[in-house]
């Protein structure tokens, strides 16, 4: 019973962080046809920002929700201006350009702060379930998750910034002629997904080791489960996450954590040959 | 330039290359040589992802995945029978036969050209998880350990064909780096030219009419595909003979973010460009290597961004449309005096197929 218990939180916590990760992806693949592929520096960026401000004295909560997300969304802003706006429809050339700009990124940082960093400690502490001991974080994790997943559709569903940048997304031309500037709507968005991810990235610097090139160990995540979870931003990517995040923590408690991997990415390839629309593009038609 | 003409300098270039191999030895140190036979093996490497991305229009994200199957298919081989022979075969086999497993499994599924990226990196990143995790006596192919994380030590390298006991000099070594990569070269060059290599390009340029002319585009690619992953493996095979060790990190996806910028800064559609950017950009890395200013990821990121947006077609294309339009203009400029007409034909002529 009590095994089940930590099981179950441990596939929750699994999907919630893989959620949080691929949030900021997904809103800018699902709105913009845009591939991130510098998504894990965005992340590594915000870990690095959270941390870096923590040690300096800044609350760890501002620390990790404030800053994080705020500087990762400049960042993005700046990418957005000096680097993706040149490539809007050319997907290939997007996916490269990104490629070598995480490249950049990673060696800015090295060049910068070198290949270690002193992380910080985790918040809350821990407690028990039955003989087994798990930390609170997990359970701030999954809160921050829902937060943002109501945050996220809020903002997209019922604000005016939300219906503007979906029509945007649909049909540019016609948003244009209606007097809506995409090229602005497409700078919000992407910043908005970058800092989306900073966040991610402060809320998981407690629980992940800091270094420049953490952000290879979650991009290929991110990239399969968005591709998985297809077009709709939420519903596509808490059910891909739900789905990978269950096979990965089940795959990891029946066999070692590496095949837990192995297996998620399995579930990815035979998810995408059957469904190449993804999820949202077979069960979820016409949601966000 | 007109088909004789060309035909003569590629002939010239590639006797050129064949000369240079030869007397190489004799000119640098063991060292240099030793770089060099590592820039060879890695240049049949962007040749493989040269061909099927650029000829067949299949961006893999995990040309790796055949490159470090080859490196292991050889050293795993190589150990048990003590032999190179068979290994160098099955370093070429075992990719191919791969991918045409996941190949049939992508084309046949009708997978667009996003997500065949997204399944060649994943499938890279099982080949990592996988062969990082198998250390202990139980991972063991016949004799040879697969050493997890560490890797496989010592692995034989090349010998003389069916002659075990003659290991090869590095010089050896060398001039069957080298001329593999001519071969190789020549190879592909060869199979652009047959009615296969057209139907290629073909494809690559679209897909709906060749299969209207009667052609299975998922088989073309399949077999574009196919060879891609031979040629890497063949690749894997020359470097484990350079390092006689492979290790896990021969999947990382550093690599294979690598062989792409290769393929960037030298030129897609031509299988010169890949060579050219190998080249270049392994060059770069060793010299960034020697001092502490500049991190090599900053140099090439840097690198590959300013290529996408600013010379989006890389090096190679680029400095024969620049010479192409200088000839036209020379040639123009000699017609003007007899008063003749000048209608200069436009200077585009089909991609690939020089």
């Amino acid at each position: 019973m009590d095994l089940a218990a930590i099981l179950a939180l441990n596939v929750v916590n699994g999907a919630a962080s893989l959620f949080l990760l691929c949030l900021g992806l997904a809103i800018i693949f699902g709105m913009m046809r845009i591939i991130n592929l510098a998504h894990g520096e965005f992340v590594m960026l915000g870990a690095y920002a959270a941390v870096i401000s923590a040690n300096a004295g800044v609350n760890i909560f501002v620390a990790m929700l404030v800053v994080a997300p705020l500087f990762v969304g400049l960042v993005g802003l700046v990418v957005e201006r000096c680097l993706i706006r040149f490539l809007y429809g050319r997907l290939v050339d997007s996916m490269l350009a990104t490629w070598g700009l995480s490249l950049l990124i990673v060696g800015l940082v090295t060049t910068i702060f070198g290949n270690t960093m002193q992380g910080v400690a985790t918040p809350f502490g821990g407690f028990s379930i039955g003989a087994y001991r798990t930390s609170w974080y997990t359970l701030f994790l999954l809160a921050v998750a829902l937060v943002m997943l109501v945050l996220i559709y809020a903002i997209l569903r019922y604000t005016r910034f939300g219906l503007i940048a979906r029509a945007v997304m649909q049909n540019p031309e016609m948003a244009a002629v209606l007097g809506v500037s995409p090229a602005r709507i497409y700078m919000a968005t992407f910043s908005l997904g970058a800092a989306v991810t900073g966040l991610a990235g402060g809320v998981l610097a407690p629980v992940s080791g800091i270094t420049p090139v953490m952000g290879g160990a979650y991009v290929a995540k991110a990239f399969i489960t968005v591709v998985g979870g297809g077009a709709a931003i939420i519903s596509g990517t808490s059910s891909a996450s739900a789905l990978f995040g269950l096979v990965n923590q089940l795959g990891a408690y029946l066999t070692t954590p590496v095949y837990g991997e192995v297996v998620l990415f399995l579930a990815a390839i035979v998810l995408i040959r059957l469904l190449p629309q993804g999820i949202s593009g077979r069960f979820f038609k016409g949601t966000i | 330039m007109n088909g004789p003409v060309k035909l003569t300098l590629q002939a010239l270039a590639i006797l050129a290359a064949c000369v240079a191999v030869a007397v190489m030895p004799s000119y640098v140190d063991l060292f240099q040589l030793m770089q060099f036979t590592l820039f060879c093996s890695m240049a049949v490497l962007a040749l493989s992802l040269g061909f099927i991305w650029g000829f067949g229009g299949i961006l893999s994200f995990g040309q790796t995945a055949f490159f470090g199957l080859g490196a292991y298919a050889y050293a795993v081989t190589a150990i048990n029978f003590q032999d190179s022979t068979p290994a160098i075969l099955l370093a070429v086999l075992v990719p191919a036969l791969f991918a045409l497993a996941l190949g049939y499994f992508v084309f046949y599924g009708r997978i667009s050209d996003v997500y065949l990226g997204v399944i060649t990196l994943t499938v890279t990143l099982i080949l990592f998880n996988v062969f990082n995790s198998t250390a202990g006596d139980a991972y063991a192919i016949g004799s040879a350990r697969l050493g997890g994380f560490n890797g496989m030590p010592a692995v034989p390298t090349f010998n003389m064909p069916f002659d075990p006991s003659s290991i090869l000099f590095p010089e050896q070594s060398w001039y069957v780096t080298g001329g593999a990569l001519i071969a190789v070269y020549l190879g592909l060059r060869l199979l652009l030219r047959s009615s296969f290599g057209r139907v290629a390009i073909a494809v690559r340029e679209n897909e709906t009419r060749a299969a209207l002319l009667g052609y299975d585009p998922r088989l073309v690619k399949l077999l574009v595909f196919v060879v891609g992953g031979g040629v890497a493996g063949l690749a894997g095979a020359l470097y484990v003979n350079w390092g006689a060790f492979v290790g896990p990190t021969i999947f990382a996806l550093s690599l294979s973010a690598e062989i792409i910028i290769w393929i960037c800064i030298g030129g897609l559609g031509t299988l010169i460009g890949p060579i050219v950017g190998c080249f270049l950009i392994e060059y770069l890395v060793s010299q960034i290597g020697t001092q502490q200013a500049f991190n090599a990821n900053l140099v090439l990121g840097a690198i590959l961004v300013v290529f996408v947006l600013l010379l989006p077609k890389g090096l190679v294309p680029t400095v024969r449309d620049l010479l192409l339009a200088a000839g036209r203009l020379a040639r123009e400029r000699n017609r003007r005096p007899a008063g003749e007409e000048t209608h200069a034909l436009p200077g585009g002529h089909p991609v690939g197929a020089e």
